[in-house]
C-alpha cells in the first residue's frame, strides 16, 4: 500500500468542510441516515447499531468564513460554537438527519437549543452524562439516557435497534479503539516512525467514515509505519492538554513537533478513543446499553469535561506523565474554552509540585499564523534541552 | 412623595423596610457565617441554583454561598484584586469572573470587610444548570481538601422534567444525607426537615406575590433593579423563620405601593422584561440608565436563578420532602433548555404588558450567555419584539464601558419611544423628566 497516499486522502477527508465522504455514503446507502456527533462522548455504538453513519463534527476549523453565525453566537463564546452553527446556516450539514449534543460544557449544551430553533427539520438530541459518577444510581440513569436515544433513533429510521445490532456494533468499536490503542502504543514506543500530524490525521478520517472501514485501514496502515526506517531525532518528549473539543489548526501539530517535540500522548478528539478499556458485554445481566452506560461511568478517560471525584484527574495525569517519561507538558488549548482553563491552573501545579515543565498555547480556529507558536515551544524545548 | 394620580402625600409607613430588614439580615447571617469555625459548627458551601439549603440546615450547617460573596465584593467594588489575584495564580482572563473572585479572595486570605468567610466541612456541588460550578468545586476542593459531593442535576432538556430525573436526584439527596450524617456526626431528622421546608414554602409563596405585583401598571416594584436585591433571603435564608418574617415585609411594602400608586420610577414610561445578571460593580450606574428614560423592569430571569416558583407553582413540601427538593433543584432557570428559556421571556412580556425586551450578556456566564443573541434574532427579526443585547460582565468591571453601554440604550429607547408614543400619535405625553404627576420611592442600590 502506498501509505503517504493513504493519509493524503484520510487528510483531505477531515480538512473538508462539505463533508464530501459523507454525501458519498448516503449516495451509496440509499434511505440510510447520518448522524452528527458533537465531541466529546457521544456513544456512537447506538448510532451505528441503528445502521446510520455517525460522524464527528469539529467546527469548520481555518476552512471556511463566518457569515452568519455571529450574529447569533457572540464573541466571546468558543469559536467551534460558532463555526458549527455557521456550517449548518450555510447548509453544509444539511446531509445529516440528525445532530446529537453530548452535555460535555455550558455552551455546548446551548447550542443544541439554538439547533432546535434553526434547524427544526433536524433531530437534535442532547444527552445528559450522569456526573456523579459515585452513586448507585448513575449507571441506571445514564442507561436510561442512552434508551432515550435509541428510541428516538428508532422513530428517525423507523425501524427497532436489537440488542444483539448493538452488541455487534460495541464489538465493531471495541476492535476500532484497540487499533488506535496500538497506533498510539507504536507512537509511544517509537514516535519517530509516526508523527503527531499523522496520527492525528488517521483519527480524524476515522470519524467520518464507517467503523469497519477505519479498522481495515487501520490494520493496513498500522505494520506500514511499524515497517518504517527512521532515526530517532533530538527532541523532547511531551504530553499535550486542552484540545479535546475544538481543534487547533493542524499547522499549530505540526509546528510542535517542527519546533522539536515528540507528542507521546494527547487528548485531541478524544472521543474517538476516550476508553481505557473496551466495552464489556460479560455477564448475563448486563445488556448491551448497561454496558456502554457502565464504561463511561467507570473506564472512560478522564477529561476537563468529565467528573472523576476530588484530585482524581489530576493524580491521573501526573501519573500519566511520569510514566511516559515526559520533559514537559503543552497547554492547547482553544480559546473561550472554560474546561481546559480551569483544569489547566490545577495541572500545572501539581507539575510545578512534580518539577515537570510546562507551556500554555492558545489558539483559535481561525488563526492563520503560526511563527508565533513555534517560536514559543522553540524557546520552551530549548530551554529543557539546555538548560535542565 | 407624590402618588401618580396627584393624590395628596400619604402617610407612608413601610417604604425602605425591605431594604432596611434585607441587610440586617444578611449582615447576621454573615456574622454568624464568621463565627461558626470558633464554635466548632459545620459549614456546607452551596451553590445558588437549585440549592440544598433546607437539607443542610436540618444537619445543623452553616450555609455558605461563594456566588453571593462574589457579588458582595462587585458590588462593593473589591473584586479587581482578587480577580487579579487569581489571574495571577494562572486563570485565564477569560473564565468566569465569579470562580476567579472566590479563588482569589480564598488565596488571599478569605477576610472581606463583610465576612471571614470560614472554610468548608463540605462541598455540597448542586450544579443545576451550570458546568463551570463542578470545575469551581472541584479547584476548591483541591485547594481545601475537604469531601465534596456533587449533586448531579440533570438538565431540562425535554418539554417537561423526566420521572427518571426527579428520582436520580432523590436517590442522591440519600446519598448525601449519609454524607451529612457523617460529617456532621447527627442523625438525619426527617421532621426538622419538614419544618424546614414549611417555612421555605411560606417564603416561596410570599415572593411570588411580591413578582406577580408587576403585573399592575404602573408596575410597584422594578422586577430586576430592585427584586435581585430584596431576593438575597430566598436564597442565602430560606426555610428560617426570619425569611418568612422578611417577606411579610417586602409584601407589605409592594402593597402600600400598589394602594398609592407608587413605583420605582416618578413616571413609568416603559416596560421591559430584563434576561440575564446585573454587572455588580456598576449596578448603579447600570440602573440609571434605565431610570432615566422611566424604564420599568417587570419581569426578569435572574430573579429565578435559583427558583422559578412563579411560573411552576412547584413549592417545597413538607409531605413530599425529598421530591420537592429534587424537583425545585431541576427547576432554576439556567437549568432550562433554550426552547423553554426563549417561551418564558416571551410569556413574560405578554403577561407582564412588556414594551421591549432588554438581554444584558454577560462575558463570565456562557450558561446564560450562549444562545442569548439567538434569542435577539428571532424576538427583534422574526416576532417584532423590540430586543437590546448589551454585553459586559457581572463581575469583572474592566468589561464595563460606561458610554458605550449608554448609547445602546439610548438608541434603543429612543426607537422605542418612537413606536410607543410617536408613532401611536401620543405627542401630548409627558416627556421622561417633565415635573409632576408621579411618584418615586427612593432606592438606593450600593
Amino acid at each position: 500500500m502506498d501509505l503517504e497516499a493513504v493519509l493524503e486522502t484520510c487528510r483531505e477527508m477531515f480538512q473538508d468542510p462539505t463533508f464530501a465522504a459523507v454525501r458519498r455514503w448516503k449516495a451509496a446507502h440509499p434511505g440510510r441516515k447520518a448522524i452528527g456527533c458533537f465531541p466529546v462522548y457521544v456513544p456512537e455504538e447506538i448510532i451505528h447499531a441503528a445502521g446510520m453513519l455517525p460522524v464527528s463534527l469539529f467546527g469548520g476549523g481555518n476552512m471556511i468564513e463566518i457569515d452568519h453565525a455571529d450574529s447569533r453566537i457572540q464573541s466571546f463564546i468558543c469559536s467551534i460554537s460558532r463555526s458549527t452553527l455557521e456550517l449548518g446556516l450555510t447548509g453544509r450539514l444539511d446531509v445529516f438527519d440528525g445532530l446529537v449534543f453530548p452535555s460535555i460544557c455550558d455552551v455546548a449544551r446551548n447550542l443544541s437549543g439554538v439547533w432546535q430553533r434553526n434547524f427544526p427539520h433536524q433531530l437534535s438530541f442532547y444527552i445528559h452524562f450522569a456526573q456523579n459518577i459515585y452513586s448507585v444510581n448513575a449507571v441506571p440513569y445514564l442507561r436510561s439516557e442512552y434508551d432515550r436515544l435509541r428510541q428516538a433513533l428508532e422513530e428517525l429510521g423507523g425501524m427497532p435497534i436489537t440488542e444483539e445490532a448493538l452488541r455487534h456494533s460495541i464489538a465493531v468499536y471495541n476492535e476500532n479503539r484497540a487499533l488506535l490503542r496500538q497506533l498510539y502504543d507504536l507512537k509511544r514506543r517509537s514516535p519517530e516512525k509516526v508523527s503527531m500530524a499523522e496520527t492525528y490525521t488517521l483519527v480524524r478520517a476515522g470519524g467520518l467514515m464507517p467503523k469497519e472501514e477505519h479498522n481495515a485501514l487501520l490494520r493496513q496502515v498500522l505494520p506500514a509505519l511499524e515497517a518504517r526506517q527512521a532515526r530517532p531525532m533530538d527532541r523532547i518528549r511531551v504530553v499535550l492538554d486542552g484540545a479535546f473539543c475544538e481543534q487547533p489548526p493542524i499547522e499549530v501539530i505540526m509546528g510542535i513537533e517542527q519546533a522539536g517535540c515528540y507528542i507521546l500522548d494527547d487528548d485531541f478528539a478524544v472521543g474517538r478513543r476516550w476508553l481505557e478499556a473496551p466495552v464489556a458485554l460479560d455477564g448475563e445481566a448486563a445488556d448491551a446499553l448497561t454496558a456502554l452506560a457502565r464504561a463511561f461511568i467507570r473506564h472512560s478517560l478522564p477529561s476537563p469535561v468529565r467528573y472523576d471525584g476530588p484530585r482524581v484527574r489530576t493524580q491521573r495525569f501526573l501519573e500519566k506523565c511520569q510514566a511516559l517519561q515526559v520533559d514537559g507538558v503543552l497547554f492547547v488549548w482553544a480559546k473561550f474554552c472554560d474546561p481546559a482553563q480551569f483544569d489547566y491552573v490545577l495541572l500545572k501545579d501539581a507539575l510545578d509540585r512534580a518539577h515537570i515543565p510546562h507551556l500554555a498555547i492558545e489558539f483559535e480556529e481561525k488563526m492563520s499564523v503560526f511563527e508565533l507558536v513555534r517560536s514559543q515551544v522553540e524557546t520552551f524545548v530549548e530551554s529543557i534541552l539546555f538548560y535542565s | 412623595m407624590d402618588s401618580q394620580d396627584g393624590k395628596a402625600t400619604p402617610e407612608l409607613k413601610h417604604q425602605g423596610a425591605g431594604r432596611w430588614l434585607q441587610k440586617e439580615m444578611m449582615s447576621d447571617y454573615y456574622r454568624a457565617l464568621s463565627e461558626a469555625p470558633e464554635k466548632g459548627e459545620p459549614v456546607a458551601y452551596l451553590f445558588i441554583s437549585g440549592n440544598v439549603g433546607e437539607l443542610m440546615r436540618a444537619f445543623g450547617f452553616h450555609v455558605c454561598f461563594p456566588e453571593v460573596n462574589a457579588l458582595q465584593c462587585g458590588i462593593k467594588h473589591i473584586s479587581p484584586q482578587y480577580l487579579l489575584r487569581s489571574e495571577d495564580a494562572g486563570y485565564s482572563a477569560d473564565v468566569c469572573g465569579y470562580v476567579k473572585n472566590d479563588i482569589g479572595l480564598l488565596l488571599s486570605g478569605n477576610k472581606t470587610p463583610f465576612a471571614h468567610v470560614p472554610p468548608p466541612s463540605l462541598l455540597v456541588c448542586n450544579y443545576a444548570g451550570c458546568t463551570t460550578y463542578i470545575k469551581w468545586w472541584e479547584a476548591l476542593a483541591e485547594y481545601y481538601g475537604c469531601p465534596i459531593f456533587v449533586l448531579d442535576s440533570p438538565y431540562n432538556r425535554l418539554e417537561h422534567i423526566r420521572r427518571e430525573d426527579i428520582d436520580y436526584v432523590v436517590g442522591q439527596l440519600k446519598e448525601l444525607i449519609a454524607v451529612c450524617e457523617q460529617v456532621t456526626g447527627r442523625r438525619f431528622d426527617i421532621d426538622r426537615l419538614r419544618e424546614t421546608l414549611a417555612l421555605a414554602r411560606q417564603a416561596e409563596e410570599l415572593w411570588v406575590k411580591i413578582l406577580h405585583a408587576c403585573k399592575h401598571s404602573p408596575s410597584p416594584l422594578d422586577a430586576y433593579f430592585e427584586a435581585v436585591f430584596l431576593m438575597a433571603p430566598i436564597y442565602t435564608l430560606r426555610g428560617t423563620p426570619q425569611s418568612v418574617q422578611y417577606f411579610q415585609a417586602v409584601l407589605q411594602e409592594i402593597e402600600e405601593r400598589l394602594a398609592y400608586g407608587l413605583g420605582p420610577v416618578p413616571q413609568e414610561r416603559f416596560r421591559i422584561v430584563m434576561e440575564g445578571p446585573p454587572p455588580w460593580p456598576k449596578f448603579r450606574t447600570f440602573w440609571e440608565m434605565f431610570k432615566g428614560w422611566g424604564a420599568v423592569t417587570v419581569a426578569s430571569t435572574y430573579s429565578k436563578v435559583g427558583g422559578l416558583w412563579d411560573v411552576t407553582g412547584r413549592y417545597h413540601d413538607p409531605d413530599h420532602p425529598l421530591e420537592s427538593i429534587a424537583e425545585y433543584t431541576l427547576n432554576c432557570y439556567v437549568n432550562w433548555s433554550l426552547p423553554r428559556r426563549r417561551q418564558l421571556l416571551l410569556d413574560y412580556a405578554r403577561d407582564y404588558s412588556a414594551d421591549g425586551i432588554v438581554i444584558h450578556s454577560v462575558k463570565s456566564c456562557r450558561s446564560f450567555a450562549a444562545g442569548e443573541a439567538d434569542f435577539r434574532e428571532e424576538f427583534s427579526k422574526e416576532l417584532d419584539i423590540p430586543t437590546l443585547l448589551i454585553e459586559s460582565d457581572l463581575i469583572d468591571p474592566r468589561y464595563f464601558s460606561d458610554a458605550q453601554m449608554k448609547n445602546r440604550i439610548d438608541a434603543f429607547f429612543e426607537s422605542l419611544e418612537h413606536r410607543k408614543y410617536v408613532a401611536a400619535r401620543a405627542a401630548s405625553l409627558p416627556s421622561p423628566n417633565r415635573e409632576g404627576g408621579g411618584g418615586e420611592v427612593q432606592i438606593r442600590a450600593d
